[in-house]
């Protein structure tokens, strides 16, 4: 359980974090999502004691991390992808980390193998890839068996093979019972990964919602049509909610209605429907949509749409 | 990289035997410093200068000198790489903290240890200890070696000769010092380059520096800078002004608590 009140960050003029609170249940993945610079890294740092809120506080399982006797059994958490000495092999970066809380050799072992960087274990981590650094991050932050875990961008740099992992390794924890709360600026990701998000733009809290309700409302209700008789289905369909665009002459876009209502009637009428799909916004563009305001970096060429958000981001 | 799908995390006994202690922080701050390649080898070379050049030195001074002074002191002679010896130790001093805010592994060290001072006074008490038992041992053996060279000429002195033993351990707790004030400025600045620079700087720059000062102002000053007031523990025949051994040491000791402070404070204080 995290709990967020009224934390704001400055750095000089700037302010990072604005008033952002927000509760993180345990059992359940909570993707924190925003565009960069929104102020997720800050947010996460200041729940690990690293950054001091420059007002309000952060609580995990009821008090500061800070304060918390045993930190890496209540919060294990992934910052950056590299957190480590680029000198030290991945063992001893862990085994060093692990001896400040008693923790020995075996569980050191055990979380290696359980990222998957048997091999290299005993490798430079100067020389590891990103996806290498995120798994060693990841086991770094799984050492305390700890029953809150954070991690900022955990899909940063992996595969898609690494992705998939990661998505079961989340929905795993959670389903233990502990707190997951997993930092993003891609929607499409959280959708898959996350049952509730805390959406932020330019440090302020711009949505806490479950994932189901985001997609709900980021949906439009637009049902494509597709038939030889387009003209006549049209008249056929228009209603006083109902509005009928089309781009092309055989095909329709309906607003207002359902497809099962669409193909009834077309059904009842003896009209042929080639195509009847219903469309959804696609969530990356509702996240847009969303945080179109809050976004603190444009590219110059940006349109307005397309991109998706972040792309070719280096870590805020 | 094989990728394990498993979710099955032990579960760890309770809580309460994960507690952070001093001395678990000071057992991850001596595997930290054991475990880069680069801690082994600055001390080795550290040894090796203090012995090899200290003993070739006496070598060259005695066979192609010609006179010796009366200000010619075996004991001092044998340990005078002990110049050379700081630059490593202050160096690898600076660098075990400032290394670590380059690399971004300090994020990793305050989280595992958030109340944060512990990690200060684990790193200053291992890196203390292994440089004071090197170091006593590198002074020793530089301290006899040289010895042997200057029997040939009748110039060596007997460690029981007054001065001499405070000369040859005090040599390895001057060295230890530096290598503490390395870590105060690395913990102070946290970039490698200014707090090297500012190390010798003070250690090295200030002495000259504060020869350009008025010749009535030079006593009240230069003997009270910390490598010049902990020199005095070096000394057999005293350069004047000097402070008296001890004192002298115990000033430069007191710099390095003053700093440290200061950076336990600051370490406490700023974001990591």
């Amino acid at each position: 359980m995290i709990v967020a009140s009224n934390l704001t960050k400055r750095y000089g003029e700037k302010t990072a974090v604005d008033d952002l609170s927000f509760t993180i249940k345990p059992g359940i993945v909570t993707g924190f999502l925003g565009p960069n610079g929104a102020g997720k890294s800050t947010t996460m740092r200041m729940i690990m004691g690293l950054d001091t809120p420059t007002t309000g506080s952060v609580t995990v399982n009821g008090r500061p991390y800070a304060e918390h006797p045993a930190p890496l059994h209540e919060v294990g958490a992934l910052l950056e992808a590299k957190a480590i000495h680029t000198g030290r092999s991945a063992r001893n970066h862990l085994l060093a980390l692990a001896a400040t809380t008693g923790i020995g050799a075996r569980r050191v072992d055990e979380v290696i193998d359980l990222v998957g960087l048997h091999e290299v274990a005993r490798k430079r981590a100067g020389g590891f890839s990103l996806g290498m650094g995120q798994r060693l991050g990841i086991a770094s932050a799984l050492l305390g068996d700890p029953a809150t875990v954070i991690l900022d961008e955990p899909v940063n740099g992996l595969d898609p093979e690494g992705i998939l992992w990661i998505r079961n390794l989340l929905k795993g924890l959670a389903a233990e019972g502990r707190t997951v709360f997993v930092s993003s600026h891609l929607m499409s990701e959280m959708a898959l990964t996350a049952e509730h998000l805390i959406v932020v733009g330019r440090g302020r809290l711009i949505a806490d919602t479950s994932v189901e309700d985001f997609t709900r409302s980021a949906s439009r209700n637009v049902v494509r049509v597709r038939s030889p008789h387009a003209d006549r289905l049209r008249g056929l369909l228009l209603g006083p909610d109902v509005t009928v665009d089309g781009t092309e002459r055989d095909t329709l876009e309906v607003t207002g209605l359902d497809s099962d209502r669409i193909g009834t009637v077309a059904a009842e009428n003896g009209i042929t429907l080639f195509e009847l799909s219903p469309q959804q916004a696609s969530l990356e563009e509702a996240f847009m949509e969303l945080t179109r305001d809050a976004v603190e970096y444009h590219a110059s060429t940006t349109a307005a749409a397309g991109e998706p958000v972040g792309a070719g981001r280096t870590n805020a | 990289m094989s990728t394990a799908t498993a979710t099955t995390l032990r579960k760890e006994a309770p809580a309460q035997q994960g507690k952070v202690t001093q001395l678990r922080v000071i057992n991850s701050e001596w595997i930290k410093l054991r475990t880069l390649r680069s801690t082994p080898i600055t001390l080795l070379v550290a040894v090796a200068l203090m012995v090899g050049l200290g003993i070739l030195f006496t070598y060259l001074r005695v066979n192609h000198g010609g006179h010796h002074g009366d200000t010619f002191n075996g004991a001092e002679m044998s340990l005078a790489m002990y110049r050379l010896a700081q630059l490593a130790v202050g160096v690898l001093g600076v660098l075990l903290i400032s290394g670590e805010y380059t690399t971004g592994m300090i994020r990793a060290s305050l989280s595992a240890v958030p109340k944060r001072l512990p990690v200060l006074w684990a790193k200053a008490a291992v890196y203390g200890a292994v440089v004071l038992v090197l170091m006593t041992v590198a002074s020793v053996i530089a301290f006899y070696g040289g010895q042997a060279v200057l029997t040939s000429h009748h110039l060596n002195v007997s460690m029981s000769a007054p001065g001499v033993a405070r000369v040859v351990f005090g040599t390895a707790l001057y060295l230890t010092v530096v290598g503490l004030l390395g870590v105060a400025f690395g913990a102070l600045i946290r970039n490698s380059a200014g707090a090297i620079a500012t190390l010798f700087g003070v250690l090295l720059i200030l002495p000259d520096l504060a020869d350009l000062l008025p010749a009535s102002w030079i006593p009240n000053v230069v003997p009270y800078l910390p490598s010049e007031a902990g020199g005095a523990l070096l000394q057999i025949v005293p350069e004047s002004p000097s402070m008296a051994p001890w004192s002298g040491f115990a000033l430069m000791a007191g710099y390095a608590v003053v700093l440290l402070a200061a950076a336990a404070v600051l370490l406490k204080r700023r974001d990591a």
